[in-house]
């Protein structure tokens, strides 16, 4: 079905898309004519596929559950922020938090993501075909980044436990932030990732691991300044 | 929170619709700020002449018109709203003073070889059409709409600040160090009118211009000086530029083709502009400076 925006309300389409009926199974959704709205295709909960064609607003997608959403174009700050599930495949760049506080589900971003990518993320996987910007994955709990150009400034500052995978370089790591060994199955997440995100012609092994070296996880005196 | 918006025409194709583009970009920013909007246009006049851009507030035109003429002969001046162009062959400083000492009411929005600035309180829609902006051919333009915070809603308190010839800068963000940097650039010199945070950042550029500095070399001075989150647009007769602070919270987006490059803090402010969804579209990188023309 189309929805185009220029002769429907982004209420009403969005509306339309968080309220399907069970019973059908028309499923198959391109929305033409987005024109930079904000919140488009924030909060739908059912499996459906949706394919927006032309660049988005903010917080697109956002709290994603079980929908497959392709945008072709760039996408403005906080793509699938909060997703739990599904699926969401950037095409273009995306601006900053893309991924914020993400819980689940896969965010594909194929150019570059700007500032704080994947900040406070919670089990999403976030793949940037591109480089992001800095402060990236900061406070990022779990989940895996995989990043198959450069990472900006402060890399995973304060993370937990996620895993950050970057193939080019990283300006400089976050607070608490430190390259760590690949091992077996670090290798196999990131071909799972690869295979995931159609991304042929990179090696696994072309990736650095970095994550948390677990020294501010409870406060010690020492640490006082990094906190 | 504003809106910032700026394009600059890199051929001739589309000088006589940038009023028309520029409004589209304006009117599309009124959700960041419906407190006050303006705009500067650049224009380039025949030589030596002098362009005015006066805010006459209440004051009755045809008596302005009478009066000034007495002083500043040859004088031309068209009226658009509340808003006086006055053109001149007369040097800038004689003007000033002529203005100043005679019409308190009276207050200097710009002036230059080539700009032309109109702002004032209210929705941005309306001071677009109050204006007649679509109306408007030129080179390069700026826009902003204002969402007041640390000043009052306000003529005074609205952007473009112009602080020299041909100068004006829209700011999306708040300076930390304003009262400080405004008191050393008060005693090298530079007048302000407002207590608004962005003219001292608009005197920051003058100052430095005046020391002949590029302005891609005043606005990376400028991370260092002033403290702050911000996202710049600053033009000059000929040039244009965008600067975002190192931190970068304040949005920008850059949409690039072969006829313009257009700036603005959100893509729906020019999802309206010709061959956008096939221009080069990215996102400034924080504490760089993007600069076109001179």
């Amino acid at each position: 079905m189309k929805l185009d925006l220029k002769k429907k309300k982004l209420r009403e389409i969005n509306n339309t898309l968080q309220n399907l009926d069970n019973k059908k199974n028309d499923r198959d959704f391109v929305i033409i004519n987005p024109e930079g709205s904000h919140a488009l295709c924030a909060g739908l909960d059912q499996e459906m596929k949706v394919l927006i064609k032309g660049h988005v607003g903010y917080y697109c997608a956002g709290m994603n559950q079980k929908a497959h959403i392709t945008i072709d174009g760039n996408v403005g700050t906080g793509v699938a922020e909060n997703m739990m599930s599904g699926t969401v495949h950037v095409k273009g760049n995306a601006s900053q938090s893309a991924g914020a506080t993400a819980h689940g589900g896969l965010l594909v971003i194929d150019g570059d993501a700007s500032s704080r990518c994947g900040i406070s993320m919670k089990g999403v996987d976030i793949v940037v075909k591109g480089s992001v910007g800095h402060m990236s994955a900061f406070m990022a709990q779990s989940g895996t980044m995989l990043v198959c150009g450069d990472a900006g400034e402060a890399l995973g500052d304060s993370l937990y436990e996620t895993d950050i995978f970057v193939k080019g370089s990283v300006k400089s790591l976050g607070a608490d932030c430190i390259e760590k060994k690949i091992e077996k199955k670090h290798l196999n997440k990131i071909s799972a990732l690869l295979k995931k995100s159609e991304i042929k012609n990179i090696k696994p092994d072309s990736f650095k691991r970095y994550g948390s070296a677990r020294k501010l996880y409870n406060f010690n005196i020492d640490n006082v300044s990094s906190y | 929170m504003c809106g910032i918006v700026g394009i600059y025409l890199k051929t001739k194709k589309f000088e006589k619709n940038l009023g028309k583009m520029l409004s589209g970009m304006i009117n599309n920013m009124e959700s960041r700020g419906p407190d006050s909007a303006g705009f500067a246009i650049y224009k380039d006049e025949a030589k030596k002449v002098y362009k005015f851009s006066l805010c006459i507030n209440d004051l009755n035109f045809n008596k302005f018109k009478k009066e000034i003429s007495k002083k500043l002969k040859k004088a031309k001046l068209t009226q658009i709203s509340d808003h006086v162009i006055l053109k001149t062959l007369e040097q800038p400083k004689k003007v000033i003073e002529i203005i100043n000492s005679n019409f308190p009411k009276v207050s200097i929005v710009g002036y230059g070889r080539s700009i032309e600035i109109f702002k004032q309180v209210g929705n941005p829609k309306d001071v677009a059409k109050k204006f007649k902006l679509d109306s408007f051919s030129g080179t390069h333009g700026i826009g902003h709409t204002r969402m007041a915070t640390e000043s009052a809603i306000t003529t005074d308190g609205s952007h473009p600040y112009s602080t020299g010839e041909d100068e004006c800068l829209v700011h999306n963000g708040s300076l930390s160090n304003h009262n400080n940097l405004r008191r050393e650039l008060t005693k090298k010199g530079n007048v302000f009118n407002s207590e608004n945070d962005t003219e001292v950042a608009a005197g920051y550029v003058s100052n430095s211009l005046s020391n002949n500095k590029s302005l891609k070399d005043t606005l990376t001075s400028g991370l260092k000086d002033l403290d702050g989150f911000y996202t710049f647009i600053a033009g000059t007769r000929k040039g244009f530029a965008v600067v975002r602070d190192e931190i970068a919270c304040k949005p920008a987006v850059i949409a690039e083709t072969k006829n313009y490059v257009a700036i603005a803090s959100e893509f729906q402010a020019m999802a309206h502009l010709p061959d956008v969804n096939s221009a080069k579209i990215f996102e400034p990188e924080p504490g760089i400076v993007y600069s076109w023309g001179n």
